[in-house]
Order: C-alpha cells, then sequence, then structure tokens
C-alpha cells in the first residue's frame, strides 16, 4: 500500500467549525459532512484505496470556489478538487484532514462560437457533453478518454486528458485556448483567451496535466472542430507481435497518418470478443484496429494503401469495415476492453506507461514473462502510433497477497517502460498510484524543481497534498508521521 | 553592450559556465545564433552564451515520429534530414532572417525558446504542442530533464511548455525532442477575392469550419478588400478533390480559384513576406479571436498608415507602422479592445527598451511568475529583460 501523510490533528479537531465556515460560503445543500452521504467520495477509479474526507464542498460558481480556497487557505486546510472522479491513478483520493472540492455542479455550457471555433464550459461539462452539444452542427472536441461519458473537462486539464485520436488530434492541452483558474489564495485569474498563443510564460501549458497540484479550474476555452466527411475503420490481426509492430512502423512509415491505430493482445481480444462479439479473430496473437477519415473515396483509397501494407506482413485476418455500422462494431470491442475484461477478473489495474514504438516487441514479451512469475493475468491494449500501453492487470481484491503482487506487477512494468526510453504514464496521471515511482524517472534535483515549483503556486502545500511528488525528501511532510491508507 | 561571446562545445560547459556566472553575480545573454537578437527587448548582460556549438541530431526514429537535437543545430539542418525521411517539423516554423536582418539560420533551440510557429499552427498546433522532451540548465548551474523521447507523456510537470517560448529566462536549453510527421505529398491553395475584411473572416472561417481539414487560412489586404488563401496538404487525391470543394463553398465570399503546389506563397506568410515591411518600420504581432480581427485594423487604419497581413484563421495579425510610441500605443489599445495579446516582435532599440513589449500580467500571476522565476534562476542571470523590465 501506498502511505498517505498523517492528517493535522488542529484540523480535525476544528472540523465541526471547519463545516460551519463552509456552509456560510456555500448555503443550501452545497456542503457535505455526513458519514454516509461522504462515502460516494471516498475514492476515484483506483478503488483499492478507500478514504473518507473531512467535508465535501460542492461549489455552483467561480466565486464559491474562491472563497472556499481563500479560507482554506487562511485555515491551513488541505483542499483536493474533483471532477467525475473517473481518475485511474487515484488523483482524487481525498485525506482524512481534506475538504474534497467536487466541481460537478459546474455543469454549463456557456459559449459555444462556430466563427472562432471555440466553447466555453464550466469545469463539470463532461467530455462528450460538449461532443453532444456541438455535433448536430457537425463539430466536435477531439481528446476522447475511453471515460468521456462520464469524466469531466476540468479533470481532463488536470490530468492532460488523451485518447484514441490524440495521434492526429493531439491531447487536452493541444485543444485548449485558456482558462479560468482559482489560485489557492482565491485569485481569480484568467489563463489565455480566445485567442492562440498568448506571449508570456505558458501558464496554460504547465496548469495543464498539473494533477490539482497548482490550483483550481472552474471554466475551460475549448477549441471545437469540423469534423471529417467520414470516417471507417479496419481490423488487422497478425500471428505474432513482431509482425504487428512491424506493420505499424510501415503505415506510419508511408506517410498516412491514421486518424487511430489500436492494438490488442491476444488475452484482450479475446475478453473483448466475449463481450462484444465484434467479430474479432480469436487465434490471433496481435490485433490492430487502424481508422482513417475523409470521404467514401478517401477513406477506401486509404483503406486500400493500408490493406496493402498489411498484406507484406501474411495477416492472419484483414477486415474493412464497408459502412458505419461496421466500423462502430470494430470499435465496440476496443471501446469495451476495460468492461470487458472486469468480466474476466472482478479486479483490475489499468496501468499506463508509455514506450518508444521500436521497443513494442521486447517490452511485451518481458510483460509475458512477468505475468508468468507473478502468476497474474494480463491484458494488453494500447494506443500502438503513440507507443502508450495499457497492460490491464488481473487480480482479486478480496486477497491481499494478490493485490500486493498486483501492485508489484504494475510497478515492475513502469520501470521497464522508463528503463526503454518511455515514461511512468502517458496519460492517466501519477496521482497516489505512480507517486513513489517518480524517482525511477527523475533525479533527486530534477523532483526538488518541480517541487519548488509546485510551492510557487501553492507554498502550504495545501492543494491535492501527497499526490505525484514522492513524500521522501519533502520537507513539508518530513515532521509529520506516515500512515498507511485505509 | 555585450563585451564578449561564449561558446560552450558541451552541455557540461554550459553548466559550468552558468554555474560559475551565479556565483560572480555576472548576468548573462543567452542565444543561438542570434538571429533573433532583435526581438523583444534588449537584454542587458556583461557576456552571452551562445549555444551554437552544441550542434548536432542525437536520434531521429522516422517510425516512432520524434527526433531530437542540441539547441544549437541549425534549423535548415533539422528540416533537412526530416525530408530525407518524407517528414516535417508539424508547426511549420518561420525562418525570420531577413525580417530581423540576420545572415544566419535559426536554432532549433532559439524556435522552441520563443515558440514560433508558421501557418499550419491554426490546425497542427505550436512548437509547443511538439515538444516533448527538453534538456536544459537552470539558473543554479543544474542540468534538468522534462518529458522524454516518447509521443505522450503527463508524467509530473510539464516544464517543456514552461521553456518553450520564455525566450531563455528559466533556463538554458540544451536539447530538445520533437513530434514530428510524415510530410503531405501534395498541398494546394484555394484563393478568394474579397470586398471587405469581415467578408475575408467570413471566408477563411467557413473554410476552417468546413469537413476539408484546411491546414492554412490567411487573409492579405489589398486596398479595401482582401485576398484570402485556404490551404489544403494531403495525397494529391485528396488535395484535388478538397481544393474542388472548397472553391465551389467559397465562391459566395467572391471570386475563387484553386492553385496546386503553391509552397511559395506559404512559405512567404510564414516568414510574413506579405507585410512588406521596411526595414525602419516596427512590427507587431496582435493576438485574437478571428471575428475580432477586422475591428483591430480598422482601428489602426484610423490610427495611421499601418501594413497588415492576417494569418491562423485571423487569429493573428502581423502590424508594420512606423517605429514609434505612438504606434506601439495605438496597437496596444487595439488588442485590448479585442481583449486579445499583443507582442512587439521588431523595433529599434530605443523604442523597445522603453515600451512594454508585451502586456503586463494580472497581479496574482505576477506573483507566481517571480516565485518561478526563483525557483528556476533565483540569481535573475538568464537574459535579464527580455521579456519584461526587470524580469
Amino acid at each position: 500500500m501506498i502511505p498517505l501523510p498523517a492528517p493535522k490533528p488542529d484540523v480535525l479537531a476544528r472540523r465541526a467549525q471547519i463545516v460551519a465556515a463552509l456552509q456560510a460560503i456555500i448555503p443550501g445543500d452545497g456542503v457535505i459532512s455526513e458519514a454516509l452521504r461522504l462515502k460516494p467520495y471516498e475514492t476515484d477509479g483506483l478503488s483499492a484505496y478507500r478514504q473518507p474526507p473531512l467535508a465535501v464542498v460542492l461549489p455552483t460558481s467561480t466565486e464559491q470556489v474562491a472563497a472556499v480556497l481563500k479560507y482554506c487557505n487562511a485555515q491551513g486546510v488541505r483542499v483536493v478538487p474533483r471532477g467525475a472522479g473517473t481518475s485511474l491513478s487515484g488523483g482524487a483520493l481525498p485525506l482524512a484532514d481534506a475538504v474534497v472540492m467536487g466541481l460537478m455542479r459546474m455543469n454549463h455550457i456557456k459559449t459555444v462560437d462556430y466563427e472562432n471555433r471555440l466553447a466555453v464550459v464550466e469545469a463539470g461539462v463532461t467530455n462528450l457533453g460538449i461532443t453532444k452539444h456541438v455535433e448536430a452542427d457537425g463539430f466536435f472536441y477531439a481528446p476522447d478518454p475511453s471515460s468521456q461519458l462520464a469524466c469531466m473537462i476540468g479533470g481532463n486539464v488536470m490530468m492532460n486528458s488523451g485518447g484514441a485520436h490524440c495521434l492526429k488530434y493531439g491531447v487536452t492541452a493541444n485543444n485548449l485556448l485558456g482558462l479560468t483558474f482559482v489560485t489557492i489564495e482565491g485569485e481569480v485569474v484568467q489563463i489565455g483567451g480566445t485567442y492562440l498563443d498568448a506571449p508570456g510564460y505558458d501558464w496554460l501549458g504547465i496548469i495543464t496535466g498539473s494533477e490539482g497540484q497548482l490550483g483550481v479550474v472552474t471554466e475551460v476555452t475549448v477549441r471545437i472542430l469540423r469534423g471529417p466527411e467520414g470516417a471507417r475503420a479496419m481490423l488487422a490481426a497478425f500471428d505474432s507481435i513482431e509482425v504487428a509492430g512491424q506493420a505499424v512502423d510501415a503505415i506510419i512509415g508511408s506517410g498516412i497518418i491514421p486518424v487511430a491505430l489500436e492494438f490488442m493482445d491476444r488475452p484482450c481480444i479475446h475478453a473483448c470478443e466475449a463481450f462484444a462479439h465484434a467479430g474479432y479473430p480469436l487465434d490471433a496473437e496481435a490485433m490492430l484496429i487502424i481508422e482513417v477519415e475523409g470521404n467514401v473515396e478517401e477513406q477506401d483509397r486509404l483503406l486500400s494503401w493500408i490493406k496493402e501494407i498489411c498484406n507484406r506482413f501474411n495477416p492472419i485476418s484483414l477486415k474493412v469495415a464497408e459502412t458505419a455500422e461496421e466500423s462502430l462494431a470494430i470499435w465496440k470491442g476496443r471501446k469495451g476492453a476495460f468492461g470487458a475484461v472486469g468480466r474476466i477478473s472482478p479486479d483490475y489495474l489499468c496501468m499506463d506507461g508509455t514506450i518508444p514504438t521500436g521497443e513494442l516487441p521486447f517490452v511485451l514479451k518481458r510483460i509475458g514473462e512477468m505475468s508468468a512469475s507473478y502468476g497474474l493475468q494480463v491484458a494488453n491494449v494500447f494506443h500502438a502510433g503513440d507507443g502508450n500501453l495499457h497492460p490491464l492487470i488481473m487480480f482479486d481484491a478480496n486477497n491481499e497477497a494478490s493485490f500486493h503482487a498486483a501492485e508489484n506487477f504494475g510497478a515492475d512494468i513502469l520501470k521497464l517502460c522508463v528503463e526503454v526510453g518511455g515514461c511512468l504514464t502517458g496519460e492517466h496521471g501519477v496521482g497516489i498510484e505512480k507517486r513513489d515511482l517518480m524517482p525511477v524517472q527523475f533525479t533527486p534535483l530534477e523532483l526538488d524543481q518541480i517541487r519548488a515549483l509546485k510551492a510557487a503556486f501553492d507554498p502550504q502545500w495545501l492543494l491535492n497534498p501527497a499526490k505525484v511528488f514522492p513524500l521522501e525528501g519533502n520537507p513539508i511532510f518530513a515532521t509529520i508521521p506516515v500512515l498507511n491508507a485505509a | 553592450m555585450l563585451s564578449s561571446t561564449i561558446v560552450p562545445k558541451s552541455e557540461d560547459a554550459v553548466a559550468s559556465i552558468i554555474a560559475a556566472a551565479a556565483a560572480g553575480g555576472e548576468r548573462l545573454a543567452i542565444e543561438g545564433n542570434g538571429s533573433k537578437r532583435a526581438l523583444l527587448r534588449p537584454v542587458r548582460a556583461t557576456r552571452t552564451v551562445s549555444l551554437r556549438g552544441l550542434s548536432g541530431i542525437t536520434l531521429y526514429h522516422p517510425t516512432e515520429l520524434i527526433i531530437s537535437a542540441r539547441a544549437g543545430t541549425p534549423l535548415p539542418e533539422i528540416e533537412a534530414a526530416l525530408a530525407e525521411h518524407g517528414q516535417h517539423l508539424i508547426a511549420e516554423p518561420p525562418d525570420l532572417a531577413a525580417l530581423f536582418g540576420s545572415s544566419r539560420p535559426a536554432t532549433i533551440g532559439g524556435i522552441v525558446a520563443t515558440n514560433l510557429s508558421g501557418p499550419r499552427r491554426i490546425a497542427w498546433g505550436a512548437m509547443r504542442d511538439h515538444v516533448m522532451g527538453i534538456r536544459a540548465v537552470n539558473g543554479k548551474g543544474e542540468i534538468f530533464r522534462s518529458g522524454g523521447r516518447v509521443l505522450k507523456n503527463v508524467t509530473g510537470l510539464d516544464l517543456c511548455k514552461l521553456l518553450t517560448g520564455s525566450h531563455g529566462t528559466l533556463g538554458v536549453i540544451t536539447e530538445v525532442t520533437l513530434k514530428v510527421l510524415p510530410a503531405p505529398k501534395a498541398s494546394g491553395t484555394v484563393s478568394i477575392h474579397v470586398a471587405t475584411l469581415e467578408q475575408g473572416i467570413a471566408a477563411l472561417s467557413a473554410g476552417l469550419g468546413s469537413p476539408f481539414s484546411v491546414s492554412g487560412a490567411a487573409l492579405l489586404p489589398e486596398g479595401e478588400g482582401a485576398v484570402a488563401h485556404l490551404r489544403i496538404e494531403d495525397f494529391a487525391e485528396s488535395v484535388a478533390y478538397r481544393c474542388g470543394r472548397l472553391r465551389d463553398d467559397m465562391a459566395r465570399f467572391g471570386a475563387a480559384s484553386v492553385q496546386m503546389e503553391t509552397q511559395m506563397l506559404w512559405q512567404g506568410i510564414r516568414d510574413a513576406e506579405p507585410l512588406g515591411a521596411t526595414p525602419e518600420e516596427a512590427i507587431w504581432r496582435i493576438s485574437v479571436q478571428p471575428s475580432a480581427a477586422p475591428g483591430v485594423v480598422a482601428q489602426l487604419r484610423a490610427a495611421g498608415g499601418t501594413k497588415f497581413l492576417l494569418d491562423w484563421g485571423g487569429g493573428l495579425v502581423w502590424v508594420a507602422a512606423h517605429a514609434s510610441e505612438a504606434a506601439h500605443q495605438a496597437v496596444v489599445a487595439a488588442a485590448l479592445w479585442a481583449q486579445g495579446s499583443y507582442t512587439l516582435f521588431r523595433a529599434p532599440e530605443a523604442l523597445r527598451s522603453t515600451v512594454a513589449v508585451l502586456p503586463d500580467e494580472l497581479p496574482a500571476l505576477a506573483a507566481i511568475a517571480r516565485r518561478v522565476k526563483a525557483v528556476m534562476d533565483p540569481a535573475g542571470l538568464l537574459n535579464p529583460g527580455r521579456m519584461r523590465a526587470g524580469q
């Protein structure tokens, strides 16, 4: 288990007073303090960790967010910002002495401006909610994390979320124009605006992906894009992982940029097929889903070129969707991959390292060996164009030894990712989950420097503390005895 | 004035020079080839550190869409290496040697430190969007890295973005790793003669709002009217098809025509050639939402004879005018009116050392900026005064 810092006794002792002060800022039902109603907030997508917070606030305006932060800063109270709570890295895990600030009631789309191709939305609007709002007019918001039905744009900004289509459209950071940002002192500042590339330091860039460490985002100005005339997928299956990897290299080497290029290994193909009946080839060791865009002729042309390339690698099967419905069927299995694995194993850890794509055969071979030595099954699904791996490690949460083994297995995979030139996390964030692995990727000096930058925004370390940066070597936590999570 | 230039040959040498300068309280101007020395405010330093001695591509894996190069590598060298494999720098960084009167090419470190992007920025992102990894030396002489050599990475705070566009004031970039993409096989341009700038912006917005993946959208004023250009880059068959569809759609804005292989036109726009600035004139860049651009132009025209070039769908307004404080104040007022931002991009030293070449930060952000600077460069020795007085 990953240690959390001990709660501040003085804050716990003042709980009633703090709750009353928060109620004065957010009247009505916007402050939660009863044990039973705190329960839904005690964990996030990393559900192995649970910790009820001191209280939850559900502000409805930037002014309320600012007032709560100002109060907490003055009182030395820790704050854990939360969107939909879908973080897979424990980014929204509460601390016993922290106020969870849930932004889900700030869920209004304030402006849609097609001429300037932007939308101003509150932090609690869901990712898919933006696209749903503009799709009748042919537009969409590009980043599409698997949790897009539930996850909120504020959380997307904080995690710099990606998705299946970032090879072409980029991640969250590449699709933002501005933020309404509230500092821990309660100052409201506009970062960026409705235009591109404000001169000066790139606050938008450093805040995006900062995992709630620097401030709270209440409004986001996103770029919205006009969708292509159409898109279609194909499926290519191979009898070895190496060969599938070579096919990926050949496609990219040919100058084609597919809008998505997804890779699944044998266990994942089987899990998804059993779940979605998408017609996946069960005899394949590796399968690619490749999507292209354009009008029908353009799609036909690109797909026939890709087919020709894949044919050089003796595919077991090649299936080009003839219609949009067939495309959806191909995607159905992939989109449901996490749920499909959940049917085989009630509990799984979803890892998120990135590797140079050339290292793929080696890394997947090593993961297979680790799977055998840990005695835990693993299914691999990932974004092949950008090398972002998602090994799903299956375990039994009712068996503590199994959970420990799964955590160690996951840590070994991530260390391997760093070893081959990659990184600990491609899109899920460090959170609590990968916090103590940070020294694998960073030198002590580099860690000190980013910790000092965190402190430049949040001098008292009140914002989402105990995440991202290892506790060890951090003077702010040095004198506090360390406890295990529940 | 600058008394001497040091040209370190290794990252370790850069680190020792900076550590020594920090210990001795010396201030340093940081540059690559110095091709953009006339950008922003003049640096007050005793010595210049040029990164041109740190040169060469260190890693290039075409199928991984990744290239790494030392900071002093000339941009043309990188572009040539990519072209050999049919790839390119996505943000289409400009060659501003002519604009800044330099005889030397830009370096990749300088392009990243200034976050300069060309017309493709509107569709494919800025330089800052493609910096996947960075090695740098902070103001204490410590070497650090951020990011890496993979395309997706959210591990820790993103110092690649913080350093990109920080004009060497937070750290000395020694090596960068960039995402690259296959270069398009063909390109074509739909040009529309419009009667007013408003119509021109409407045409660009319609083009960018079309499903045809427009990768350049510029407006060149001509008298009262203008010519709007929309670029398509892709495989030849797609370019022909989409240009045809766009031309038909654009006819409602004015006479529209299609031209193939228009690289020279876009290279000119990238380097701000159609602006037609004389060497004596000052140049500004104003960032606004496109719909505000005609208003900005109208205001500046009313303030005196000025030249314009609009890129990024109208979101980037290049302005050239007589180098005076009055002209600068007119630009500041227009940017403020449009709720946008501005940069005094080129001006004689007298002007750029007296006016605010960038807008001031809001007080809460200025306080954070001071603390960030104190972390990265506590002695304030890196490019002092480059972006703002005292910063």
